[in-house]
């Protein structure tokens, strides 16, 4: 039995180590101050998706992201660890995005893959932290879905099951469903593996076209002999994607504003540790009665 | 028509308390909007479950009571939405960020092409000027959120595209009974109408919810410790003091992602809203998604050696100092002083 797995990345700023620099200004996200990395929950459902191709040899796995020509790192990364190949959807009118022109995009993108059976992804992304994008590509593929996963525990593909550990609200429950299926990986699950050595010296000068339009290749005649190196770009045309519904324009939440955050200064009192002013706050708190 | 509808979630046959904070908020913003307030329960063993909710100013409560429906699983709870709103138009949908909402939210949305926004901390009613297009929209609903690792709040809104869709976390509304004998009609629909026999493809082999270790969310005193608290270790003398003033311990996501704490106790916007009347923020440089899940408390004390910590902005009392220092001083004094 061998499957074929789809695994969505997303390439985010490190929201968890946000600098004083992080915002311009105008009030603009000062993108350049940020260090993109792989989404951490991505690499979670990356673990799950490599397990499945250690236990079922044959097994391959595809990346599939959307970004701008530098997130074909997040393709690199995955071809790092043991994945076989991945697409880099970018394009100029896939910017601006909401959750649902984003899930139009990449559906449109795994319908033109066109064989799978099993799509999955990170819960959600640290930059958004919505979890629609799972649930949104499961429903434009007509497909169901399992969200909050923890464990691949099973895959019968004669039979056309999968079963699965999830998280819910206070417990954890199994469930089984059909395949192809999507999948949304929980932050708790598996880490991922570390990236190989000899995967590493293979895939090292693996580029997307705009990539290798920006950085002069080291050894240009590698793309030609080593087709593998070559990271496939697709654009709205070459998934077959209907402008209208891509991008800001396929995006039916606005921005309205957005607000730098001040906090609204009250009195407060400063003490220092010293015994005796920690000592005087206690006993003002148990005089009126906040403790005690 | 297009009246404001909130999903019920549902615990075996118990309305799950963050959908009633919601249909409280919803009967709000129907008033205000002038409109009618609906609810969809949908569930096994359903008999009089409107009681549970129609108190809460509930115009109309849709029930949809077959097996299969509990547990839930995406696609039949999906379809019942999508059905329903097809027909009814809602201008609003409002339901929980929990497991279920988060799973069922974005389904809905996508096959209505209406937007969803997540975790929103609060939700008004205003209009908005597309000065371009030279259109004035009224009465849209603003959905706000932090965003972006907590250094903008966003104000989202959804223009041309209905039910406008958010989801909310438990505890960021307030529940409110509005009347005890509020009358409102009961529609028990035909299951089969709205959900196929296909949509039942995914079985729940094995289920268990456990209540809470903490109760967090009713403590009258918190104590939160941040990435300041430095180690697991230091985060004992947080429980050490909760344990002298009877308080329940929390966390922020920077000191649950460092392995300090549980991820049960994380407070703010991605995890629990707690309004105690005491709290005491310990090594907590107070990012926005983290003051949103704490900045009703009544007094906030803030333990930080960093002077110019945003949090100290909000705190009654700041006390300039480490949390290794501070605490056993603070339990030191409690027990001499309390008797």
């Amino acid at each position: 039995m061998s499957l074929r797995i789809i695994v969505l990345a997303k390439q985010v700023p490190d929201t968890r180590n946000v600098g004083k620099d992080a915002m311009k200004a105008d009030g603009t996200i000062n993108r350049a101050a940020l260090p993109a990395i792989f989404n951490p929950e991505d690499l979670n459902a990356l673990e799950q998706a490599l397990r499945l191709k250690d236990a079922y040899p044959g097994t391959t796995v595809t990346l599939l992201t959307m970004g701008p020509g530098r997130a074909a790192e997040i393709i690199r990364e995955g071809l790092y660890r043991g994945a076989d190949g991945g697409f880099l959807l970018t394009d100029r009118a896939f910017a601006g995005a909401d959750t649902l022109a984003t899930s139009y995009a990449l559906a449109m993108a795994i319908k033109k893959i066109n064989d799978y059976d099993i799509i999955i992804g990170g819960r959600q992304a640290i930059d958004g932290d919505t979890a629609q994008v799972g649930p949104q590509v499961a429903e434009k593929l007509g497909l169901t879905q399992i969200t909050y996963a923890e464990e691949i525990l099973n895959v019968d593909k004669e039979a056309g099951r999968i079963t699965v550990k999830r998280h819910i609200d206070g417990g954890v429950e199994t469930v089984e469903g059909p395949l192809p299926i999507v999948i949304t990986v929980n932050g708790s699950a598996a880490p991922c593996r570390p990236r190989n050595a000899k995967l590493v010296q293979k895939y090292k000068h693996a580029m997307g076209k705009q990539e290798r339009g920006t950085r002069p290749a080291s050894h240009p005649e590698l793309y030609e002999t080593r087709p593998y190196l070559n990271i496939q770009e697709w654009s709205v045309a070459d998934v077959n994607g209907d402008l209208a519904q891509c991008g800001l324009s396929g995006s039916p939440t606005k921005v309205k504003a957005i607000e730098n955050i001040v906090f609204q200064a009250k009195e407060s009192k400063t003490i220092s540790s010293s015994d005796q002013e920690v000592e005087d706050l206690i006993v003002e708190l148990l005089a009126n009665h906040t403790i005690g | 028509m297009n009246n404001v509808f909130v999903y019920c979630e549902i615990e075996g046959t118990n309305v799950a308390d963050v959908s009633l904070e919601l249909l409280t908020k919803g009967r709000k913003l129907a008033n205000q909007l002038g409109c009618q307030l609906e609810a969809i329960i949908a569930g096994s063993g359903l008999k009089d479950v409107e009681k549970q909710v129609l108190p809460f100013g509930v115009d109309k409560v849709h029930v949809f009571d077959a097996p299969g429906l509990f547990p839930y699983t995406s696609l039949p709870h999906s379809s019942i939405l999508i059905n329903l709103f097809k027909e009814e138009k809602p201008q609003i949908c409002l339901m929980g960020a929990t497991v279920i909402g988060r799973d069922l939210g974005p389904r809905v949305s996508s096959a209505l092409t209406s937007g969803l926004t997540a975790d929103c901390t609060s939700l008004e009613i205003g209009s908005h000027e597309d000065k371009k297009a030279g259109i004035t929209y009224e009465n849209l609903l603003y959905q706000i959120r932090p965003a972006f690792g907590g250094n903008i709040v966003a104000t989202i809104i959804n223009p041309e595209h209905r039910p406008q869709m958010a989801t909310v976390r438990e505890g960021v509304m307030k529940k409110e009974i509005l009347d005890e004998n509020y009358k409102g009609e009961v529609i028990q629909h035909d299951v089969a109408k709205y959900v196929p026999e296909t949509d039942y493809v995914v079985k729940v082999i094995d289920r268990h919810v456990e209540k809470a270790k903490h109760n967090l969310k009713g403590a009258p005193i918190v104590v939160a410790g941040g990435y300041g608290v430095g180690s697991k270790e230091n985060f004992n003398l947080l429980f050490d003091l909760a344990k002298e003033l009877h308080a329940e311990v929390g966390a922020s996501r920077a000191a649950v992602d460092a392995g300090f704490c549980d991820h049960d106790r994380q407070i703010g916007q991605t995890g629990v809203t707690v309004r105690p009347k005491l709290y005491i923020a310990c090594g907590i440089s107070g990012q926005i998604q983290h003051i949103a899940g704490m900045q009703d408390a009544s007094i906030i004390i803030s333990i930080n050696n960093d002077e110019n910590a945003p949090i100290n902005a909000i705190a009654d009392y700041v006390i300039n100092g480490t949390v290794e220092e501070v605490l056993p001083k603070m339990i030191k004094y409690y027990k001499k002083n309390s008797k």
